[in-house]
């Protein structure tokens, strides 16, 4: 996985709460058995005018001029800023997919939905969670400065603003670990293979049932 | 000390390693596989040289984008080549890795969320994972089910663990009686209406009271698969006779004594009467009412005598907005009664409502009655090739036939519309499946969230009715 330490970058700002998996990427783009090609389909239904097919050639289609993404001051974000329980609903892994693709590298918000916020850590891409008051803020001062950026530090877990402003943010050590070094934590989970076996032998005596059933 | 809650048990059943650090990896005894949030996965243990760790754990079948028709055609019938490629990938995957699949052809395929109750490759008291949000479904069961993504799918295949942080728990109590009518859908719907699509949020949701325990299997299934749209990743009911009567004598259900012993072992899942929840919420089941949504979120519910909210007189900024925003996107009107919504299709079926209970439900509706001639579609899709053959058994298919509703071959179909089944834009669908998010159902279509006896009570009339005027 790719590792996550500092980031600095342009900020889109996505006013609405309740975002879902199938809103950041709809059905017809998961049939795809890739992990990459997602980002010109990231929020197709808001992006573009006409319902969007799969291998598509997306520079052809009308374009929604309203949609956030579309307007050239955020043609370059990097920094995803959005409204509560961002990522709700279904855990496909394309919605981190996409917005990775696309070049998103952080996404902040007041809270974020369980499987989502997980499936992020997984591919290098940072969800920080802020109060919704600094998240109101951080709103205001993307819409009234043009080419607005934040830096983000993971190892030192704050946010900061153009004019100094610096923000404090809460993230699982373990998480942080794996994104600070890019680790693959299958890995770092085999080291534990030894355990795993303890457990299963064990068991295999108080709970047979569970292994071989059916086969 | 207080006792120890169900979720507290099967935390604590199933702990491999408390780390340091607050998180902790826990052990997976069941892993579901489909087409859909599967092959990357496999593809990155191909890549890492990495074996499945425990083969006989897994099963697999595919759903998401299975036709539900022209079914003898097996994965030719795929009309669509990138849904057809996604399907042979699975079996591809699976025939490499040797893991059990029930394919295309099989009568046991069907909905993941459905097959495994049925195989009882569910069983009560295990961990549960799948590649997709609907597997807290497998909380009915008691079960510590959740919905992962790809990496964590790739994750349980090479090492049969999950890396976990303990939730919080909460219950959710629905006293009293349901009335007649009244399901496990509408219960949950409430739920989900009551305490919003982000309640649940960081919690193990079980769900209790004295309705809960007069449901039915099938119907704890609606209800924790839903956890989900109320931010809940596992929902959970206790165990009890109803589950070990569902359980017995299933394909995968253990045998003769090991039977016994795990009857002796699933008899202790449930919560303690001391345990304490970081959260309590309570429903008066009787006052429950049909349920119906009206916008793009699962929150956005009442009931059937209820009307569309206006926004003018919500209060806060942000949901005002969502409420503009919904009734925009839905064709509806401030104050327009939920009786007055017309319908173009009707869908019955999914992980939340295709199991037999469900079919019942819908033929004893529009038993004698026929399909209003408004409609441009209303189809039934079971859960799976057996929940098909008990119906047909059942005579339930003549009922939907001669009613002229279709009566499909077994898959995800309509909920997601991955495959052909989908609503055109601007169509309205009585629908019972779990998602009315904007495109779920067909680009620019309009879902409205039901009980399938209320979907066949709107097939037969061309708008929401309440099905209990029907009942009598």
């Amino acid at each position: 996985m790719r590792a996550f330490t500092q980031h600095q970058g342009v900020v889109a700002p996505m006013d609405r709460s309740n975002v879902d998996t199938d809103m950041i990427i709809p059905k017809q783009f998961l049939k795809s058995i890739k992990r990459t090609g997602f980002g010109p389909n990231l929020f197709d239904e808001l992006r573009y005018l006409d319902e969007g097919k799969p291998d598509q050639d997306c520079s052809q289609r009308p374009i929604n001029p309203d949609f956030v993404l579309n307007q050239d001051r955020y043609k370059n974000a990097s920094v995803l800023l959005a409204r509560a329980n961002f990522g709700c609903g279904s855990s496909r892994e394309h919605a981190p997919w996409a917005l990775d693709d696309f070049g998103f590298r952080v996404i902040i918000a007041p809270s974020f939905a369980d499987i989502f916020y997980n499936n992020c850590f997984k591919n290098g891409l940072l969800p920080i969670v802020l109060p919704e008051e600094v998240v109101d803020q951080l709103f205001r001062e993307t819409e009234e400065s043009k080419g607005y950026q934040l830096s983000v530090d993971l190892e030192a877990k704050t946010v900061t603003t153009p004019s100094g402003e610096v923000f404090s943010f809460e993230v699982d050590d373990f998480r942080r670990h794996c994104l600070l070094n890019g680790l693959d934590d299958i890995g770092v989970t085999l080291e534990d293979a030894d355990l795993i076996r303890d457990y299963e032998e064990k068991r295999k005596q108080t709970a047979p049932w569970l292994f071989n059933a059916g086969h | 000390m207080a006792g120890k809650t169900l979720y507290d048990k099967l935390w604590d059943d199933h702990l491999v390693k408390q780390r340091d650090d607050g998180s902790a990896l826990i052990y997976i005894d069941r892993q579901l596989l489909h087409e859909v949030t599967s092959p990357q996965a496999f593809e990155g243990l191909r890549l890492a040289g990495r074996k499945p760790w425990r083969l006989d754990a897994n099963i697999a079948t595919p759903d998401h984008n299975v036709p539900t028709t022209d079914r003898d055609k097996g994965v030719e019938g795929i009309v669509d080549p990138v849904s057809r490629i996604q399907v042979e990938t699975l079996d591809k995957n699976c025939d490499e890795f040797g893991i059990l699949e029930f394919k295309i052809k099989d009568q046991r395929q069907g909905i993941v969320h459905v097959i495994g109750p049925e195989q009882g490759a569910t069983l009560p008291g295990m961990s549960i994972v799948c590649g997709d949000s609907h597997t807290s479904t497998h909380g009915a069961f008691g079960c510590l089910a959740h919905g992962i993504g790809t990496s964590e799918v790739e994750h349980v295949l090479a090492t049969q663990c999950l890396v976990q942080k303990k939730m919080k728990n909460m219950l959710v109590k629905v006293n009293g009686k349901l009335g007649p009518g009244v399901t496990g859908k509408d219960v949950v719907l409430a739920i989900i209406g009551k305490i919003g699509t982000a309640g649940g949020t960081g919690y193990a949701v079980e769900f209790g009271g004295e309705a809960i325990r007069g449901l039915s299997m099938e119907a704890r299934m609606s209800i924790c698969n839903m956890s989900i749209e109320a931010g809940a990743r596992v929902g959970m009911v206790a165990v009890d006779d109803t589950t070990i009567d569902y359980v017995k004598g299933r394909p995968f259900a253990p045998k003769g004594e090991t039977w016994d012993k795990a009857v002796d072992y699933w008899r202790t899942l449930h919560s303690d009467d001391d345990a304490e929840f970081d959260k309590v919420v309570e429903l008066d089941g009787s006052a429950i009412k049909p349920q119906v949504s009206w916008g793009t979120s699962p929150e956005m519910v009442t009931g059937i005598d209820g009307s569309v909210p206006d926004p003018d007189r919500e209060a806060d900024p942000i949901k005002r907005e969502g409420i503009v925003r919904a009734l925009k996107y839905m064709g509806l009107k401030p104050n327009q009664k939920i009786t007055d919504i017309q319908l173009d299709r009707v869908f019955i079926g999914s992980c939340t409502n295709s199991r037999i209970e469900d079919l019942r439900e819908a033929a004893a509706v529009v038993k004698g009655r026929k399909v209003s001639p408004s409609l441009k579609q209303a189809m039934v899709v079971p859960g799976s090739g057996l929940v098909k053959a008990q119906a047909e058994q059942e005579g339930l298919d003549k009922i939907f036939i001669e009613a002229g509703l279709e009566w499909r071959d077994p898959g995800c179909s309509m909920c997601l519309a991955m495959n052909a089944d989908k609503l055109g834009q601007g169509e309205h669908c009585a629908s019972t499946s779990n998602r009315n998010f904007e495109g779920r159902q067909g680009f620019g279509g309009r879902t409205h969230l039901v009980s399938p006896a209320m979907a066949a009570a709107a097939a037969v009339t061309g708008h929401f009715v309440d099905v209990r005027e029907l009942m009598h």
